[in-house]
């Protein structure tokens, strides 16, 4: 049974659509992260599923049950917003127990609950305050006992960790990957941030401009990005794409960077020779080489000391830029010319609309 | 070393103290405006208004100091006790009503359409008239002969039991604007979140306003209550119009007890010594609401 499939679904606010012809299917213990940026669709998407949207075409099954005409509270799902939304004049435990009394659970069975989800996330004596007397980061675990208490089908989380700092995000990340592990319940989480994404999700879908570019698992998204788009918006930095020419080739695709020619293991396509392509490589599949040594070369124009690693900025002779991730050890001068060199298996190409050429075999 | 170290922190703990107080007084030209208006137009006739209550005194400069004996006549006279009662009776009568309906208007007109618009715009413009403008409209339909309600004649400003309640309605059509305005003030600041948390929470519209919306505006509630409060036991203009305090005295309010005291039997001490109990009940009032609201609150 899925925990959650949508079909087709599409949504406009008057003239503009702001989600064109979505299709997802998820396991019933799948935890999906939607990732895009800002104003791409998922945050809506997640309200059409939440029913706090509606939608003008498709249909929308939680657990085996259609639910796109059913109000919010009867589609078995619950929510961590952004904010937490958390009710200010209750206390936590009231604030737990109130979608309970709701529905009339009986009062044992939601104190029952309560006290469960509490010892849980380790919140107990947290139980009689009210959210104006937590931290952000209690905040956060009492919209997530909130959630737990419902005994959810799917559960929704909205960018819920933006409002946290960078220490406390990293540690409720992990927080959120115990419980899904615990719970194993559908979780449906949107977010902008790769980060947050990579290290939560079973499968990963990239949302742009209302539609789906590509559903995968964190390996597959980095590793075979299946557009230009997928490619550069994650990884950090992102990808170097850079415009080359296709050359006539046999097995394998090989093309032309600024006049010189490189392989790579892409099988060949219908691609006519000269036609324009798009080169993408990972920073840290390209390595730096003395200059005239690498497949062509580059001058330095910045270093990125970050510690474990650093980052060199090269400008190309064609007027294209380059990142490179080196060692920390790496010792070079701005303004130097090295050689840029690559594994031919780490190249992605790309066709000039942007889609990969290694989907298109 | 250590005597002659003592003299000098304590000069410079002297030269803090000087240049803390010049800090302070350079912030007064900031204040000075509103201070000069606060002290002329407030404190000094309330002051002023609490010494004239202990002189008999008239309106043409006759005065001479009798102490309390204003007080004791006022506990001792019948038509200002009424007053006292009437005045009472018609804020209990207007304040709930003008909390209740401007709470149910803002909550039905707290949308985006346009209807929404026009319709707080009409229940508002009430509040623009003058006093005198709203009275003779009510007159024309309350008055039994030739008004808009025709039929059965029925006294409202002549029946003593009448009389108030229909101030009190004239009172609310021109007043229900402000509690409409502040509630939607208020409703507009409920954060949408908690609306849809509710939703998602099975929790339909009644719940949610119990719950969820009346929580979020108390204290809006309690501005609107204390508000309203003091303005209706100032209740003037529309007494003295409609029924000039009559039949018998059964609508008439303490300030229009006031007025007739003061300026037209120009008995201004008494007049004032009738002021200074007003102030004091409106101020209990007003202090009341907001202690047992605070109470409430820590309560809860």
């Amino acid at each position: 049974m899925s925990g959650l499939a949508l079909k087709g679904v599409s949504k406009r606010f008057g003239d503009t659509p702001v989600l064109d012809d979505i299709s997802l299917e998820m396991g019933a213990e799948e935890f999906v992260v939607v990732l895009g940026p800002s104003g791409c669709g998922k945050s809506t998407l997640l309200r059409a599923v939440a029913g706090l949207e509606t939608i003008d075409s498709g249909s929308i099954e939680i657990a085996g049950r259609r639910v796109d005409t059913l109000p919010p509270g009867q589609r078995g799902v619950a929510m961590v917003f952004q904010s937490y939304a958390l009710y200010p004049h209750m206390t936590v435990r009231e604030n737990m127990a109130f979608g309970l009394r709701n529905i009339g659970v009986a009062r044992e069975e939601i104190a029952r609950r309560v006290v469960d989800a509490a010892r849980m996330l380790e919140m107990e004596p947290l139980l009689d305050r009210r959210p104006a007397q937590l931290s952000g980061g209690q905040r956060q675990r009492a919209a997530i006992a909130r959630a737990i208490v419902k005994e959810p089908k799917l559960f929704m989380f909205d960018e819920p960790l933006s409002n946290l700092d960078a220490a406390l995000r990293a540690r409720t990340r992990q927080e959120i990957a115990n419980l899904h592990r615990r719970i194993r319940t559908a979780m449906l989480f949107v977010t902008h941030d790769q980060t947050e994404a990579m290290t939560l999700a079973d499968r990963i879908v990239v949302m742009n401009q209302r539609r789906i570019e590509q559903a995968g698992t964190p390996a597959e998204i980095y590793r075979d990005p299946a557009t230009v788009f997928v490619a550069t918006f994650v990884g950090s930095p992102a990808m170097n794409i850079l415009p080359v020419r296709a050359a006539p080739s046999r097995g394998s695709q090989r093309a032309t960077l600024d006049g010189a020619a490189f392989e790579t293991t892409v099988p060949v396509t219908n691609v006519p020779a000269d036609a324009p392509l798009q080169l993408g490589l990972r920073p840290e599949a390209v390595r730096l080489c003395p200059a005239g040594e690498g497949a062509i070369d580059g001058k330095i124009v910045f270093c990125e000391f970050l510690g474990d690693r650093s980052y060199v900025y090269l400008a190309l002779s064609g007027g294209g830029r380059i990142v490179a991730q080196v060692d920390a050890g790496f010792a070079a001068a701005e303004g130097q010319t090295a050689g840029i060199a690559f594994d031919p298996a780490a190249a992605h190409l790309f066709d000039a609309d942007g889609r990969s050429l290694r989907r298109a075999v | 070393m250590e005597a002659l170290d003592i003299p000098a922190v304590s000069e410079e703990g002297r030269l803090g103290r000087v240049r803390a107080a010049r800090e302070a007084w350079s912030g007064l030209p900031f204040v000075a405006p509103y201070l000069t208006v606060f002290l002329v137009l407030l404190v000094y006739p309330l002051v002023s208004g609490m010494w004239l209550s202990l002189h008999k005194a008239d309106l043409f400069g006759g005065s001479q100091f009798i102490g309390f004996e204003n007080y004791a006549r006022l506990f001792h006279d019948d038509v200002f006790r009424q007053a006292i009662w009437n005045t009472f009776y018609f804020v209990l009568l207007t304040v709930p009503a003008l909390t209740l309906i401007g709470l149910g208007l803002a909550l039905a007109l707290n949308t985006a359409s346009r209807w929404s618009a026009l319709l707080r715009g009409l229940f508002f413009s009430s509040s623009v008239l003058s006093v005198t403008i709203v009275t003779l409209i009510w007159r024309m339909v309350l008055v039994p002969d030739g008004g808009l309600v025709g039929l059965p004649a029925i006294p409202f400003l002549s029946d003593a039991k009448l009389t108030l309640p229909a101030i009190a309605i004239t009172t609310v059509w021109w007043c229900i604007g402000l509690p409409m305005m502040l509630f939607l003030a208020a409703l507009q600041q409920v954060p949408k979140d908690l609306y849809e948390a509710a939703a998602l929470d099975n929790s339909g519209w009644w719940r949610t306003l119990l719950r969820v919306t009346l929580p979020s505006i108390q204290r809006t509630a309690l501005v609107v209550v204390v508000i309203e409060t003091i303005l209706q036991f100032q209740l003037f203009g529309q007494a003295q119009i409609l029924t000039l305090g009559g039949p018998n005295n059964a609508s008439l309010p303490i300030v229009l007890f006031i007025y007739q005291i003061g300026f037209q039997r120009w008995d201004i001490g008494y007049a004032a010594a009738a002021s200074e109990i007003l102030f004091c009940i409106i101020l209990v009032a007003a202090m009341a609401q907001f202690f047992a609201s605070r109470g409430r609150e820590r309560s809860a």
